[in-house]
């Protein structure tokens, strides 16, 4: 009795709690919770801001759906290979474990890569206005400024209007809500990352090491969640107008 | 757990001296550690208050300057709020909660020493600013946009900024592992609607900690990210909305009135029942009070916004729900009187205290009654009436409890009484001194006397109930000197106790007085409410008294504590160089503003949390052989 109250911290076999969850399982799970209002309070912010932004660009000069969608697949595939990891432990497949934990981190490491282009891109964004056969209906309402370039004397004109986080209030509740949340992505990547590693050593990881592994997961599983929110609020409602 | 490839420096063992407190992660000396960095924060908060009241005295004085007083008075509350009531909860929730829920330590030992020296140089990021091109000077509240860099261009908001954050993450962190603690180490048999009070409200408050934290972290890397980087949050020429950090900042800040408030009432319903051998009158209804006030302290907060301009719908609702917490806590107040209604009372100190919160906390709940009003808060926002307000609330509620705290369990912590005549003396000098004090700040608030100014022309009418102010702080400040005499004396020289001094209610009452570094030799088992009461009287066997017997620590010495180690140090360590990485950058040829310090705080932070995740939580050889 002694012994098992005391060695608590350690606690993978025996769940000797009141409640019966270990120690670091409801720890993750306060911890989510206070995460959620991380979160919340970056998402409310941007909310709060959206349209808001005296200069361009705005949402639908730089946002393009189709590559962030491909980043979202990405990373809710990511989940799937974590679910499918964790699986493969406790059934005492070490092997599969690591193929499965790997495709994870690499899938998290991808999303990553995404967001490094996308901020990229954003950063750089520029378009052309062609003068001689120039359709004002298709154009943002930020591209239409520029309208009055085609003052007779070009055919055609070149813009530079990038988007950093000082441009304007959209490009601060941007860079500021998607990059926290790549920071999430990324000590998750590198949290998995460590727990590969260490299950190349021999009985580094065994099945009874599963609950760390959960954990793990949790949190991967949680970041994913907030992913989904910030795609649909921020880009979607972004992108089409009835949600302007 | 397998054997490690990296080289670790040697793991402390049986440390002694400066060492052993370095190093420890048993809870009674972490929460000793937090106590007395907080009383000395609250005597430098103190110091602030008394130069704010000299400077007031009389009409046009110039003891300070006007720059200096506006530090002086953003010092004063965020020193108080953040660095005095707050870890003096703390403190006790270190010390007490353990023992009260009849655990050996709390459920993560390490992580509960990097709370406390997190927020030991969160806690000097912030008073060093004195020393360091000047002290934050925005009020505690810090609106935009004073906060911004063209109306603050000092270093004073930056220490602001950093400190609040370091000392969030001390608080989440210890939020985090009592939840843990209360929900997953109670004895068996302790179901939660036998826990104590003060375990009850300790649990509301670490809820309340862990939600509201967050939302002041965001604010606060906002107005971080405008100073440091440019950005726009709070740059209205951008088409930002200075109301967002108001917001933000209340929805934090009324939560953490509670989080201030909640352990002050646990420990005044622990208080209530002991001295008036009865016990706490409709337990249920006072636990059931404190979880809908944590709740309601959410739906609150628009009433520090009243005179901003929402609207009369806005407006309405804050006011119906401002006046709808006062519910819950009319409850409890009628429910310590129940208490002791009819009980066998004596007024020791620590009653005395606990009474004198009652007393002073129904003040400050009536002011904060009338300020609920929207049309009524219109004429008293930004007076001294509601200084007085918060003073009764905070200075009678929260800081008397915390006395009525340090007298009522001392005894466990040193095995000695404080002196209980100069406890009365200390009692009555601070009831009358906090009396004297901010009474009459009721008036000057009522009479339109603006907070936070730096003096008064004559003219006003001011200057007597100013001076009479001043008088009551300084006799105050005696009165917290009168403790201090006290302290020390009684720490080497005070009258022994025994294990149960005040007949207890508790299980912390159960064990020897200072208890035995394992606490418990055999885990209890709890049959009822109010455990050690009930054992006491219906003689239930079979829980041994620690420390009872000659040989007791060789017949426990399998008892595994986790072990000391460095590595909550070293990781808070790196936090504090890490926040002043961030204000300290070098160029480095074309490249601007590297921050070489803050990657050496980085760097730090790494190697902290590696070496912690890798160490054992005990060293397998070093344990002596189970039984």
């Amino acid at each position: 009795m002694a012994h098992s109250q005391a060695a608590h911290e350690g606690g993978h076999e025996v769940h000797d709690t009141t409640t019966g969850l270990s120690h670091k399982k409801l720890l993750m799970w306060a911890f989510l919770g206070s995460d959620c209002m991380f979160f919340g309070s970056f998402i409310a912010t941007y909310l709060v801001y959206k349209n808001r932004s005296q200069v361009g660009p705005f949402p639908e000069d730089v946002f393009d759906i189709l590559t962030t969608s491909t980043s979202t697949f990405v990373l809710l595939m990511s989940s799937m290979s974590m679910v499918l990891a964790y699986n493969a432990l406790t059934r005492g497949n070490i092997k599969g474990f690591r193929i499965w934990l790997l495709s994870t981190c690499i899938m998290g490491a991808t999303f990553l890569a995404f967001q490094v282009f996308e901020f990229n891109e954003f950063a750089n964004h520029h378009f052309e206005l062609d003068c001689t056969n120039l359709n004002v209906e298709e154009l943002t309402d930020f591209e239409k400024t520029f309208v009055d370039r085609c003052d007779g004397s070009v055919d055609h004109v070149e813009i530079d209007a990038g988007l950093t986080p000082r441009t304007n209030l959209f490009g601060t509740t941007f860079f500021t809500l998607t990059g926290f949340h790549g920071g999430h992505v990324a000590i998750g990547v590198i949290w998995l990352l460590s727990i590969f590693f260490y299950s190349l050593k021999n009985n580094g990881i065994t099945p009874r090491h599963h609950e760390e592994i959960d954990l793990a997961a949790l949190y991967w599983h949680f970041v994913d969640v907030v992913w989904i929110i910030i795609f649909t609020v921020v880009y979607l409602f972004g992108v089409f107008p009835g949600f302007a | 757990m397998t054997t490690l490839s990296i080289p670790l420096p040697k793991r402390p063992s049986h440390p002694t001296g400066v060492w052993d407190w370095i190093t420890t992660i048993d809870h009674k000396k972490i929460g000793i550690l937090y106590g007395v960095t907080a009383f000395i924060m609250f005597l430098s908060g103190g110091i602030e208050a008394l130069y704010i009241r000299a400077q007031l005295a009389s009409p046009e004085a110039t003891l300070v300057s006007p720059e200096v007083f506006n530090q002086l008075f953003t010092m004063h509350a965020t020193t108080m709020i953040f660095l005095g009531v707050m870890p003096m909860g703390a403190a006790f929730f270190n010390y007490i909660i353990p023992l009260q829920i009849g655990a050996r330590d709390v459920a993560f030992p390490r992580l509960n020493a990097f709370s406390y020296w997190t927020f030991l140089f969160g806690a000097l990021i912030l008073k060093l600013s004195w020393f360091m091109g000047g002290a934050p000077n925005a009020g505690w509240f810090g609106y935009s946009p004073i906060t911004g860099l063209e109306y603050n261009p000092g270093h004073g908001i930056d220490f602001w900024i950093l400190s609040l954050q370091v000392l969030g993450i001390a608080s989440l962190a210890a939020a985090f592992n009592f939840i843990v603690t209360i929900l997953n180490m109670r004895a068996p048999g302790m179901s939660l609607m036998r826990m104590p009070l003060f375990t009850w409200m300790t649990l509301v408050t670490a809820f309340l900690l862990i939600l509201a934290f967050p939302v002041i972290t965001v604010a606060l890397i906002e107005l971080l990210f405008d100073r440091f980087y440019e950005t726009n949050f709070f740059v209205t020429e951008a088409g930002a909305n200075p109301l967002l950090w108001q917001h933000l900042f209340w929805i934090f800040g009324h939560p953490e009135v509670y989080i201030l408030i909640l352990p002050a009432m646990g420990i005044v319903s622990e208080i209530l029942p002991t001295f008036s051998k009865k016990p706490l009158f409709g337990y249920p209804v006072v636990v059931l009070s404190g979880v809908i006030i944590g709740f309601m302290g959410w739906m609150v907060w628009s009433h520090h916004m009243f005179t901003v301009g929402l609207g009369p719908v806005a407006n309405s609702v804050f006011a119906i729900t401002t006046m709808a917490i006062a519910v819950p806590t009319g409850v409890k107040i009628f429910n310590w009187i129940g208490t002791m209604w009819g009980g066998s009372i004596s007024l020791k100190t620590p009653m005395l205290f606990a009474i004198g919160f009652i007393a002073l906390f129904i003040v400050g709940g009536l002011s904060g009654v009338m300020h609920s009003s929207a049309a009524s808060d219109a004429q008293q926002q930004d007076t001294y009436f509601i200084v007085a307000h918060i003073h009764y609330v905070l200075f009678g509620g929260a800081i008397f409890a915390l006395f009525a705290g340090i007298y009522y369990w001392f005894p466990k912590m040193y095995g000695r009484f404080l002196d209980e005549r100069l406890g009365q003396v200390n009692f009555w000098l601070m009831f009358i001194g906090m009396n004297v004090a901010f009474f009459p700040m009721h008036f000057l608030g009522l009479d339109g006397m603006p907070r936070r100014v730096y003096t008064y022309p004559e003219s006003m009418g001011w200057d007597f109930w100013n001076l009479i102010s001043t008088v009551g702080a300084f006799v105050l400040g005696f009165g917290v000197l009168v403790f201090m005499v006290n302290f020390i004396k009684s720490v080497r020289n005070g009258e022994t106790a025994s294990a149960d001094p005040w007949d207890g209610r508790t299980l912390e009452w159960s064990i020897s007085s200072p208890p035995p570094h394992y606490n418990f030799a055999t885990i209890p088992t709890v049959h009822d409410r109010d455990a050690w009461w009930v054992q006491k009287r219906e003689r239930i066997p079979a829980v041994p008294v620690a420390g009872s017997s000659a040989d007791d620590h060789d017949e426990h010495h399998d008892i595994h504590l986790p072990q000391p180690s460095y590595w909550p140090l070293v990781t808070a360590l790196g936090l504090f160089i890490g926040a002043y990485g961030l204000l300290y950058t070098i160029d480095i040829g074309s490249v601007t503003r590297v921050p070489v310090v803050g990657i050496i705080g980085g760097a730090i932070i790494l190697v902290g949390i590696a070496a912690w995740a890798l160490e054992p939580v005990n060293e397998p050889d070093e344990s002596p052989e189970h039984h």
